[in-house]
């Protein structure tokens, strides 16, 4: 009964129901092939990745009370900067250049992200308005890095951080285990998650305290800048090219969902690393049943609706309350 | 609130004539977002006069409401759901069904009256379901009305992928009708609409009894509660107008395109809720008008008007100027705000 209560129980029974009728729909679930896992569990994993990491940069920024809505346009420009300066190579298969340019591409979102946190933390505007402001321009930006242009790159080098494999794992897959591992260590194993939690439930009564709020708040939007830039470098590199239109198209709202079906409040003070990240994976199984069970195209967004109206539903005491409670009281009365 | 209120009978020292300060008007302050806005709005069209031919023509004034009545409609509704503290992601969404439904009943033959009324009834269906979930079942607002946005766009894709046209002769005759206003200035009936709406719901708001409820609900909903106002009914009311104006904000998108698609409306929700805080409406809930929403999607219209009147910006540029003025706006206002107070 316990286990049932758990906030998370309907998240993860509904992503293990998905997982099982995927095994069961799709040929392949989990194969090796050539020395790497295939199949369509490896293919959720390493699909989810990008909105693994979005998702847990909008964690960070809820848990401070915020919200960041600009992140699709920050991936759009960070594949926009990373596929125009590599495009520019002489040799596109040169790892030292790549690498570099993945460092460049990040510090501009990192850029983006700092923008966001000044506007909210120091010039004091709401969050999803501030946000919006880079949500609304940053696609233009992206639009003018690549002149308006789809920028195709033929580099075996970047094309790896979204396909490649290491250790029989898909490396996107691991570089968002990495980013899970390290944020939850920065925030469970320093006083940092503390931090966070006190901004996100009060602001001043955290300055008073002693915490710096401000930096705390920046620095939040930074870190979700850099995630959202990491998603773009994946995303684009799976497509190998930069389309400034459609990368990150209303990932936002996405991993908003992600973060609240793993149980984080939106007005802030709490959040739950480990439940985002189940949000996020569920988010991409779903999307990737529809089509392994053969839902027609037309309905797929039906679909979704469904299954985050039952989502939400099932998270709500309330609603449980109302339901559930009313057959077990209905029983008592009967045996009374 | 009131203390700002430079009222002459005070008897205050600080208002001793010797105080230069005293003879400067000081509005009251819970008008101050609004006023900076309607300044700010006069001095942006006042600049684009000076620096565009043409520009201080009527018709440019004109045209802002008939090109922005469907955002206007939206973000007045809009304006009910966050001064109760709460959002409404739907409403692009709901905007796309009830454009497909319309055309898509419309060309199967269905009389024109009783289309608008069952797709008005849809809306305002989908908006009341919203509301009961987010009282009753506590969903927060965001993501109940985010379910709503993908159950709506859902439906309209499952109706219809393409672009769907109107021959209708009833909505064809709306959408050609024009109403004369002065010499060479004339406008479309969905801007009459869309000013109808906003006078409405202006005097609702300020005069009814359900106006002051949304307000006491917005400043806190326990204590709402505890004095005995009907909290459950008016939350759910707030949402069911919001649905019915975004169906009504559908309706006119259908007369004014005489077409229905289901990737309509997409990022709406975003324009009215950014409309409604240029206008002065506080997110947290409480504090509002619906002129301010009025005011909002006057600038973010006049923003597009300027591009439009600049000529050689490409898709990019407009975004970016967009996000400049936007800004810039926002900027401004909050300056113009904390240097009042």
């Amino acid at each position: 009964m316990t286990i049932l209560k758990n906030r998370l129980f309907w998240p993860a029974a509904i992503l293990v129901a998905l997982l099982i009728v995927n095994a069961f729909t799709s040929n392949q679930f989990v194969t090796v092939r050539d020395g790497h896992l295939f199949g369509s569990l490896i293919d959720i994993l390493r699909g989810s990745a990008p909105l693994v990491l979005v998702a847990l940069g909008m964690t960070l920024v809820i848990a401070t009370g915020g919200i960041d809505l600009s992140v699709g346009s920050v991936m759009a420009i960070s594949g926009a900067v990373a596929c125009l300066l590599i495009s520019d190579l002489g040799n596109q298969n040169s790892v030292g250049s790549v690498l570099l340019i993945i460092v460049i591409a990040i510090a501009v979102s990192l850029l983006a992200g700092l923008w966001n946190g000044a506007l909210v933390a120091l010039v004091g505007i709401q969050p999803i308005i501030a946000t919006l402001i880079l949500m609304v321009a940053g696609r233009g930006i992206a639009q003018l890095i690549t002149d308006g242009q789809i920028i195709n790159v033929q580099s075996g080098p970047y094309a790896t951080i979204a396909t490649g494999f290491f250790l029989a794992l898909p490396v996107a897959f691991l570089i968002a285990v990495a980013a899970v591992v390290l944020i939850t260590l920065l925030t469970r194993r320093t006083a940092l998650g503390l931090l966070l939690e006190s901004v996100g439930g009060s602001p001043t009564a955290s300055r008073l305290a002693g915490i710096r709020s401000r930096r705390i708040t920046t620095m939040v939007y930074v870190v979700s800048g850099g995630f959202a830039g990491l998603a773009g470098l994946i995303y684009s590199a799976n497509i190998k090219s930069a389309d400034s239109i459609s990368a990150g198209n209303l990932i936002e709202l996405d991993a908003i969902l992600a973060v609240v079906i793993g149980g984080t409040a939106l007005i802030g003070g709490r959040f739950s690393i480990a439940g985002t990240v189940l949000g996020a994976v569920l988010i991409q199984a779903l999307g990737v049943t529809v089509v392994a069970v053969g839902v027609p195209p037309e309905a797929t967004l039906l679909f979704k609706a469904v299954v985050v109206v039952a989502l939400c539903l099932s998270q709500s005491a309330a609603f449980r309350e109302k339901v559930f409670g009313r057959f077990t009281s209905t029983r008592t009365e009967a045996i009374a | 609130m009131t203390t700002i209120d430079a009222t002459p009978d005070t008897g205050n020292k600080k208002d001793s004539p010797a105080n230069p300060r005293r003879r400067v008007y000081r509005p009251n302050a819970k008008y101050i977002p609004i006023l900076s806005t309607l300044a700010l709005l006069v001095i942006m069209y006042s600049g684009a006069v000076a620096n565009f031919e043409n520009f201080g023509q009527p018709s440019v004034v004109v045209n802002l409401f008939r090109d922005n009545a469907v955002l206007l409609v939206v973000a007045v509704g809009m304006t009910f759901v966050i001064i109760t503290g709460g959002i409404d992601l739907s409403v692009g969404a709901v905007i796309s069904l009830t454009t497909t439904l319309t055309a898509t009943l419309l060309q199967g033959g269905w009389p024109p009256l009783v289309v608008l009324v069952l797709v008005l009834l849809l809306g305002s269906l989908i908006g009341a379901g919203q509301g009961a979930v987010i009282h009753y079942f506590k969903v927060e607002p965001f993501i109940a009305t985010l379910a709503g946005l993908f159950l709506a766009r859902g439906l309209a894709l499952f109706i219809n992928q393409q672009s769907i046209p109107i021959r209708d002769e009833t909505w064809k005759a709306i959408s050609e009708y024009r109403i004369p206003l002065a010499e060479g200035v004339v406008t479309k009936p969905i801007a009459i609409v869309a000013l109808a709406a906003v006078l409405i719901a202006a005097a609702v708001l300020a005069w009814t009894r359900f106006g002051r409820n949304v307000y006491a609900i917005g400043g806190s909903a326990d204590s709402a509660l505890l004095m005995g106002l009907p909290v459950a009914r008016t939350r759910i009311a707030v949402y069911t107008l919001s649905g019915f104006c975004a169906a009504l904000g559908g309706v006119l998108f259908s007369i004014n395109s005489t077409s229905g698609w289901a990737l309509q409306g997409n990022g709406l929700e975003l324009d009215a809720i950014a409309a409604c805080v240029i206008g002065g409406v506080l997110l947290t809930g409480g504090s509002g008008y619906v002129f301010g929403a009025l005011l909002g999607v006057l600038v973010t219209g006049l923003i597009q008007t300027i591009i439009i009147f600049q000529g050689d910006l490409n898709a990019a540029w407009t975004r970016i100027i967009v996000g400049v003025l936007l800004f810039a706006f926002i900027v401004l206002q909050r300056l113009v705000t904390r240097k009042v107070k």
